[in-house]
C-alpha cells in the first residue's frame, strides 16, 4: 500500500466524524439561519432572522455582555496565571502538594465551580454570613449582589477560578522549558527584575499565553451552563439567549437561534485564524 | 544579595501563594458541607445540625441519581472508546507522516477544540431530528465525539511524533503478521498515550452540558443535568451530595496521572473543554 493510501485510510474515520457531525452541524445551522431547508419545503432563503435579531436591542445587550464576560475573564485569568506560574516555578517546601492543589480544579467541571460560587457569594452565601458575623451587614440584602448581577461578576469569578490553573499549567511548562539562564544573563548585564521579565521572559512565553487565552476566550464566549446558572435574567448571555430562542414554543424563533449560533461560530473562526497565525507551531500535540 | 533584603518580597510571595491556593480550593467546600447539613440558614457560618439525609436520598431508588450515574458512565465510556478507535489511526497519520494538505487537516481537527458546542449543536439537532437520534443515548454519544475525538487525535499525534516505526519493520521482516506487529509492538509503545488521552477524553465527555441537554432533549439525564436541576430548585443538600459524586472521577484521574501533567503534554489541552 502506498503511503498516500495509508494516510487517507488512517484519517478517513476521524474526518468522517468531524466533517459530517461538526461541519455538517455548522452548515445546517447556517442554512436554517437563512430560512433555507429544502427538505422541509423551505426553498427560498432570506435574511429575516438576521434582520430580526439585528433590529432587537436585546441582541446587542446580550452580545456586549457576553463579550465583556469573555474578555474580562480571559485578561484577568492570563495575568493571574502568569503570576501564579512565576510563584510555582521556584522550589519551596511542599511544592508537590501545592502543585496538586493547583491542578485539582482543572478536573472539576465548570458547573460545580458555578454552584460553589453561588453558595459562596450569593446574598445569603458564606461570605455574606461572614460579613454578618463581623457586623458589616445587618441582613442578606445589604450584601452586594455578586451573582445574578448585571456586571456578571459571579460568572467572571467562576471563569477566573477555573482558568487560572489551566493557563498557569501551560505557562509554567513553558517557563520550565525555557529555564532561567536567559534572565540571569539579562540580570548580569544590568537589567532590573522587571526589565528581565518584561523584555526577556515575557516574549518567550507569549505564544503559549496567547494560545491558551484563545481557547479560554472561545470557551467563555460560548459556554451555556455557567451564565444560565449565575447570570441575570436580562440581558442573558448569547448562548443562553440562543438556547431560549431555539426551545421557544414559537418555531419561528428557531432561525434566529441559528443566526446567533452562526455569529458565535464566525467569532471563533476569527480566533482560529489568530491562533494559526501566531501559535501554529504549537498545534501538534501541544494544544 | 542579602537574605534581609529579600524578606518583604519573600513574605509577599508566600502570602499571595496562600491566597491563590485558598481561592482555588474554596468553591467545592460549601457543596461538601451542604451535603451533610440539616438546614443551614443565614447567618450560621456552619450548619447547627448535621445529617446523612441528603446522602440517603441520593442513593435511594426514588432520586434517580443512580440511574443517571450509570447513564453518564456509559455515555462517557462509549464516547471514549470510539474516540480511541478513531483517534489513534488519525493521530498516527498526523504524527508520523508529512503530506500535502496536512496543515489543513490539522485545522479541521483543531476547529472543534475552539468552536463552542452551542454553535454547532443547534444544526446537529435539526439533522438528528430527521434521523430519530434526538432524545436517545446513541445520539448523545455521537455528539460527545465532537469534543472528545479532536482531543484524542491531538494527544495521539504527539505520541506518534516521538514514535520509532523501525521496530514495526523489524517485526514484519522477522515474519510477524500485521495484526501481531500491531498487538505486540505498536500497542505497548503507544499504551501510555492511549491511557492518559482516554482518561481525559472520559472527563471531557463527563463534563458536557449543552450538547447533552439539546440532543438528549430532557430524556437523557446525565449527572450534570441532574445537578443543574437540583441547584436551581434550591435543594442545596442534595445538590451538594450529587456535586461530590460528580467531581470524584476527575480527582481519581488526577491522582493517577499527576506525573503526566506538565503543560507540555497534549493532555492539558483537554482541560479547556472540561
Amino acid at each position: 500500500m502506498s503511503d498516500r493510501k495509508k494516510i487517507a485510510l488512517l484519517l478517513l474515520p476521524a474526518m468522517l466524524v468531524i466533517v459530517v457531525l461538526f461541519f455538517g452541524g455548522l452548515t445546517i445551522g447556517l442554512m436554517r439561519s437563512f430560512n433555507y431547508m429544502p427538505i422541509i419545503g423551505l426553498t427560498e432563503p432570506n435574511f429575516q432572522a438576521y434582520i430580526s435579531i439585528f433590529s432587537d436591542i436585546e441582541f446587542y445587550h446580550s452580545f456586549l455582555l457576553t463579550f465583556h464576560i469573555a474578555f474580562t475573564s480571559t485578561v484577568i485569568s492570563s495575568i493571574l496565571a502568569i503570576g501564579a506560574a512565576l510563584l510555582l516555578r521556584r522550589s519551596f517546601a511542599g511544592k508537590f502538594i501545592v502543585n496538586f492543589l493547583f491542578q485539582l480544579n482543572l478536573t472539576i467541571p465548570h458547573l460545580v465551580g458555578a454552584i460553589g460560587m453561588l453558595y459562596l457569594f450569593s446574598q445569603s452565601g458564606s461570605f455574606a454570613r461572614l460579613a454578618a458575623e463581623w457586623q458589616l451587614i445587618a441582613r442578606p440584602s445589604d450584601f452586594p449582589a455578586l451573582v445574578f448581577d448585571p456586571y456578571a461578576i459571579g460568572i467572571i469569578m467562576q471563569y477566573v477560578w477555573k482558568e487560572v490553573p489551566f493557563i498557569g499549567v501551560i505557562v509554567l511548562a513553558n517557563m520550565q522549558a525555557i529555564g532561567e539562564d536567559y534572565e540571569s544573563v539579562a540580570r548580569s548585564l544590568g537589567a532590573s527584575k522587571w526589565q528581565s521579565f518584561r523584555h526577556v521572559l515575557m516574549p518567550m512565553i507569549f505564544p503559549g499565553v496567547l494560545s491558551a487565552s484563545i481557547i479560554v476566550f472561545a470557551f467563555t464566549f460560548g459556554a451555556y451552563e455557567i451564565p444560565a446558572l449565575l447570570g441575570a435574567n436580562y440581558p442573558a448571555a448569547l448562548p443562553v439567549l440562543a438556547y431560549q430562542k431555539y426551545t421557544n414554543v414559537d418555531l419561528a424563533a428557531r432561525p434566529e437561534a441559528m443566526a446567533m449560533a452562526v455569529i458565535i461560530a464566525i467569532l471563533c473562526a476569527i480566533l482560529i485564524w489568530i491562533y494559526v497565525r501566531y501559535c501554529r507551531k504549537r498545534i501538534r500535540g501541544h494544544v | 544579595m542579602s537574605t534581609r533584603k529579600n524578606t518583604p518580597l519573600q513574605s509577599l510571595r508566600v502570602l499571595s501563594g496562600i491566597v491563590l491556593i485558598t481561592w482555588l480550593v474554596l468553591p467545592p467546600i460549601p457543596l461538601a458541607i451542604w451535603s451533610f447539613a440539616k438546614g443551614w440558614y443565614f447567618p450560621d457560618i456552619l450548619p447547627k445540625r448535621w445529617t446523612l439525609n441528603a446522602w440517603e436520598y441520593t442513593f435511594s431508588n426514588t432520586a434517580g441519581v443512580i440511574d443517571s450515574l450509570w447513564i453518564t458512565i456509559w455515555i462517557s465510556l462509549a464516547a471514549t472508546f470510539l474516540s480511541i478507535l478513531i483517534g489513534v489511526p488519525a493521530g498516527r497519520a498526523l504524527g508520523m507522516y508529512k503530506f500535502k494538505g496536512k496543515e489543513f487537516i490539522e485545522l479541521l481537527i483543531l476547529a472543534p477544540v475552539i468552536v463552542p458546542g452551542i454553535a454547532v449543536v443547534l444544526g446537529i439537532h435539526s439533522v438528528f431530528l430527521f434521523m430519530g437520534l434526538t432524545n436517545t443515548v446513541t445520539g448523545v454519544i455521537l455528539v460527545h465525539l465532537i469534543p472528545t475525538l479532536p482531543y484524542m487525535t491531538l494527544v495521539m499525534s504527539g505520541i506518534f511524533a516521538n514514535y520509532d516505526a523501525a521496530f514495526e519493520d523489524q517485526a514484519r521482516s522477522l515474519g510477524a503478521s500485521p495484526f501481531k506487529t500491531f498487538w505486540y509492538v505498536t500497542l505497548p509503545a503507544i499504551m501510555p498515550g492511549i491511557i492518559v488521552g482516554g482518561l481525559f477524553a472520559f472527563l471531557v465527555s463527563w463534563s458536557q452540558y449543552i450538547l447533552t441537554l439539546l440532543i438528549g432533549g430532557g430524556r437523557v439525564i446525565t449527572l450534570p443535568l441532574l445537578l443543574f436541576n437540583f441547584a436551581t430548585s434550591g435543594r442545596n443538600d442534595i445538590t451538594g451530595a450529587i456535586g461530590m459524586i460528580y467531581i470524584l472521577p476527575g480527582i481519581v484521574i488526577l491522582l493517577l496521572t499527576a506525573k503526566h501533567l506538565s503543560g507540555r503534554s497534549g493532555a492539558v489541552g483537554g482541560f479547556g473543554q472540561i
